[in-house]
């Protein structure tokens, strides 16, 4: 398989998506914001940081470079792209993903090491967890607080959108504790907490994020 | 309405040849902080009156801050140490941006801590963010590619007023800055004490890693090659006292006076690094200098007197922000989030391309000469002239008047351990409640938890271990460690031994994590150096560090002087923090500092006295500062240190002791597993507890392995004893008292979220 990882201005954990990637069995291919290019990729992980410095709003920006016009078509094709973090917000602002990202309800940035539940292993990007799988994972962000109206949030609880979900804290005021979701057709997921972190034992919160990197090729092969 | 206003009237550019036509005009020397008789030395040096630009640039690059006057004839004996590591030579040393060390495998690191004291009590989200930021840049600026932060702070009592209005704000600006960077915050201090009220301290530290290859220094030499500057564009934030020109040159209806505090944009302090790193990697800089304080002022002749000696500067050519800047102003503006780099003619279209796929503005603004002068011209008229080294490193030096503090003699008399102390064992269970929810000793996670310490993928440890670890390379597992320490109680009481215990301190906590302590950089807080008494502190302290970093064989590579952080009369402690890097051959063999295991031996490593005067128990229990601080042993930290070495990969934790004693890091090690510890203390157990004597450790060891640390702690000449075992799910001191984890968590977490929310 081969991975694309997308560099914006301002991403920061694009060189951990790429290792995390490469960790998990497949080839890690850069791709370039300004580049309308996805250079043949198979799937697409948009990474984490901090976008055009989130001065707009996380991922407003970003949703207009050129590379997210071929992502978008691509990701309406089915392809299977995954947002982290920064990543999410920008899946959320170009409309390939339900709902919105708001600064946190206690208003500080949070890094914690944070329990998850699985709720959705049907996707392209958690086939590799057993459903109702407890992994902890890193969490860190400023604007994790995920909103949807009312609508909105009964039909992806309904469909099993919902990919992740926080156990033991909310740690961001998120509605009904979510913490990853999927589009309907499901080979788009954004989740907050970081995978990506979670990929050795030596670093980060020990490998339980490595899972998201594993499930694609797991998944296409079955 | 505007349009009605009559255009402001520009007085005539003060120019080089208006200065010399007007030799008698009168100057705001005064206002912008010099002393007569410097006033007198520039006029010799340029044998005219200078220009009011001339004035501005001699202003800030002979302030305290810049030309470090008062401290330079203390800073000097640390030349007198080797430069050269038990890894090898040093690359680059004191006088460059951060001092590199070779570290093997073909790297090198880069490391240096910085204060951001001033700005941060007057502004604290942007005196913090910029700290960073700065600090981030020198290290930027040495050809590393910066990989880890740490910022040791200091704040008033934490229910004063104040330190809720400058706490929140400076680690918001920290955590701001250092996340949007994507650099990981891997530890640091958050200490309080009444002495900080008024006075914050905001240190930043950082670390960078480079291929030796790849070094790069500040000097700007051959003929002919263009002078860029590139990043932000210049503003008019951080012009501080030079707005009294300002003032001077322009009526009512010019710029008014700007803050003096910078403002960051760490967004593009991100671009910044990458458009940097890429600039390297494609070989098209011969030169580099970061723009901090002091700004263009600083950059100009910095890089002028350390080449071939003479540039030529368009000052037109700098990117504004606000083109109605006067020259004097875009020479000290700070703003942030600038480089500026000497680059051959033949590489400009290279280097001007990097900039542009970085969405980094970039401006040609002149080139290097062999005149030996720093020309600066404004719309072709010169308006600078002058011998850069002039400005850059031959502003004056003052031997300050220092002598012992007459009260000095009284505060040593005054002994903690005479304070009633507690006997029986719900007495010591409840002093130990006590002072692990202290706030010097509690949980720091509210403040951590608002930085990212996994950005990167290579944080080995992080607060709350000892150190801080970073893997280096991926494939080898080559890692390097640093830890920062200074408890200033200890330096008031003996500036000499305080600061040979800051350094004793941070040696120690690079040794427990399974690292070998390399070198030193140190950023020296303290009072006004007008005052005798503070005089005689910092250059106690200078000589303390000094004669421990020869003893232990640790180069000081670098580092900081904050002065005049006081109020009124009242001087803070002195600070001299201190970190240390140390290197690791393989971190996956790294110790950590928490109980790994439940049936693992608990030692004690080291020797332990009656040394109560200085500690967190006086300090807590007695609000009480006197005494003699623990004795300084620095053969017996080497060989705890080369002990902790040998012991990688034997003992399954280390966690140094110092504030709180073996009590604090009992608690440490159990509240950070869950694993609880049963331990016998001989002796007096009060003592044994809460005494702070150094070169002291605890370690864990499997049952198989303790012949085998027995004959190593012989091989080293450290004292053991073996004094429990880990397990269960409580702190139990055998015959005095037990508490649950739960309950001493709770204790522990509950002081900083209580206080600030």
């Amino acid at each position: 398989m081969r991975i694309g990882v997308v560099t914006f201005p301002g991403s920061l954990d694009d060189v951990d998506a790429q290792r995390a990637v490469r960790l998990g069995g497949s080839d890690a291919v850069p791709l370039w914001h300004g580049d309308a290019d996805l250079k043949g990729v198979d799937a697409v992980v948009l990474p984490g940081g901090f976008s055009y410095g989130d001065y707009l709003r996380a991922g407003a920006i970003s949703r207009f470079a050129p590379v997210m016009g071929e992502i978008i078509a691509a990701a309406q094709r089915g392809m299977p792209v995954l947002g982290i973090c920064n990543g999410f917000q920008i899946l959320c602002e170009s409309h390939l993903l339900p709902g919105a990202l708001i600064r946190n309800d206690h208003r500080r940035f949070v890094c914690r090491d944070q329990l998850l539940r699985v709720e959705n292993n049907r996707t392209p990007w958690t086939a590799a967890y057993a459903e109702g799988q407890e992994i902890r994972i890193p969490l860190k962000n400023g604007e994790g607080g995920f909103v949807a109206d009312a609508e909105t949030l009964a039909r992806i609880e309904g469909e099993g959108q919902v990919v992740a979900r926080y156990l033991e804290v909310n740690p961001n005021g998120s509605l009904d504790d979510i913490a990853g979701v999927s589009n309907e057709r499901g080979n788009v997921v954004g989740v907050m907490p970081h995978p990506e972190h979670a990929v050795e034992e030596l670093t980060g919160t020990g490998t339980d994020g490595l899972g998201f990197f594993t499930s694609l090729a797991a998944s296409v092969l079955a | 309405m505007a349009d009605t206003a009559s255009a402001p009237t520009r007085p005539t550019l003060d120019t080089v040849a208006v200065a010399t036509g007007d030799p008698e005009r009168e100057q705001p020397w005064s206002e912008l902080g010099l002393k007569a008789d410097e006033y007198d030395r520039i006029k010799e040096i340029l044998g005219r009156r200078p220009t009011s630009s001339e004035l501005a640039m001699y202003s800030v690059m002979w302030s305290e801050h810049c030309s470090y006057k008062s401290s330079k004839v203390h800073l000097r004996q640390f030349g007198e140490i080797p430069q050269e590591t038990s890894a090898g030579k040093m690359l680059a040393g004191i006088g460059e941006n951060a001092g590199v060390l070779d570290i093997g495998q073909g790297y090198a690191v880069t490391f240096k801590v910085e204060s951001h004291n001033h700005p941060s009590y007057v502004e604290p989200y942007q005196g913090a963010a910029t700290g960073v930021g700065g600090i981030v840049r020198d290290i930027l600026a040495m050809g590393a590619r910066p990989v880890a932060v740490m910022d040791p702070l200091r704040f008033g009592p934490l229910d004063a007023a104040d330190t809720h209005r400058v706490l929140p704000g400076i680690v918001a600006g920290v955590g701001g800055y250092g996340n949007c960077l994507g650099l990981p915050n891997i530890g640091g201090e958050a200490v309080f004490d009444p002495t900080y009220l008024g006075n914050p301290l905001v240190n930043a530290l950082c670390v960078g890693v480079l291929r030796h290859e790849d070094l790069h220094l500040a000097k700007a030499s051959g003929v002919g090659n263009l002078v860029v500057l590139y990043g932000a564009r210049t503003g008019g934030d951080g012009i501080g006292g030079v707005s009294v020109l300002a003032s001077e040159t322009f009526d009512e209806t010019g710029p008014a006076k700007r803050p003096s505090v910078q403002v960051g944009d760490p967004f593009m302090e991100k671009l910044l690094i990458e458009c940097t790193l890429e600039l390297f990697h494609a070989n098209v800089v011969a030169g580099i200098q970061d723009l901090g304080g002091a700004g263009l002022s600083c950059a100009t002749s910095e890089l002028a007197s350390a080449g071939d000696g003479g540039m030529h500067v368009h000052l037109d050519k700098v990117p504004l922000r606000d083109s109605t800047l006067a020259p004097e102003e875009i020479l000290m503006s700070e703003s942030q989030e600038r480089m500026m780099a000497v680059v051959e003619p033949a590489d400009i279209d290279d280097f001007l391309a990097i900039c542009a796929k970085w969405d980094v503005e970039a401006a040609v603004i002149g080139e290097v000469t062999d005149t030996g002068r720093l020309e600066i011209d404004w719309h072709g008229e010169r308006v600078v002239d002058v011998p850069p080294r002039t400005v850059a490193h031959d502003g004056p030096v003052y031997e300050r008047p220092f002598a012992r503090p007459q009260w000095q003699d009284q505060l040593q008399a005054d002994a903690a351990e005479s304070l009633p102390r507690p006997s029986t064992g719900d007495e010591l269970r409840a002093t130990l409640l006590q002072l692990v929810a202290s706030p010097n000793l509690c949980d720091k996670s509210w403040i951590t938890d608002q930085y990212d310490r996994y950005v990167q993928g290579n944080t080995v440890l992080s607060q709350p271990d000892d150190s801080g670890m970073i893997r280096v390379d991926e494939e080898t597992n080559l890692g390097v460690s640093v830890a920062t320490d200074c408890n200033g109680r200890f330096a008031k009481l003996d500036p000499y031994a305080g600061a040979q215990l800051a350094l004793a301190e941070a040696y120690r906590n690079v040794a427990t994590g399974g690292a070998t302590p390399l070198a030193v950089s140190d950023c020296l807080n303290f009072g006004s150096p007008e005052d005798p008494d503070v005089m005689w502190q910092f250059a106690e302290a200078c000589r303390g560090l000094k004669d421990a970093c020869l003893e232990l064989g640790v180069p000081v590579t670098g580092g900081n002087v904050s002065l005049y952080n006081q109020t009124g009369e009242t001087a803070i402690l002195p600070t001299p923090v201190v970190a240390v890097l140390g290197v690791i051959e393989d971190v996956r063999r790294r110790t950590p500092s928490s109980f790994q295991g439940a049936g693992e031996r608990i030692v004690l490593l080291g020797r332990t006295r009656e040394e109560l005067s200085g500690s967190e128990w006086a300090h807590v229990v007695h609000g009480h500062l006197g005494g003699l601080p623990p004795k300084v042993d620095l053969r017996a930290e080497r060989g705890l240190a080369r002990l902790l070495a040998d012991l990688v990969g034997i003992a399954t934790s280390a966690h140094d002791l110092s504030d709180g004693g073996l009590a604090q890091a009992l608690a440490e090690a159990t509240l950070v597993s869950g694993i609880g510890a049963r331990v016998t203390l001989e002796g007096d157990a009060f003592l044994a507890l809460f005494t702070e004597s150094a070169a002291r450790a605890i370690v864990t060891v499997p049952d198989y392995e303790l012949d085998e640390l027995a004959a190593l702690c012989a091989r080293h000449g450290v004292p053991m004893a073996e004094i429990g075992t880990t397990g269960g799910t409580a702190l139990e001191v055998d015959g005095q008292f037990s508490v649950p984890l739960d309950e001493l968590r709770a204790a522990w977490t509950a002081t900083l979220p209580a206080a600030l929310g």
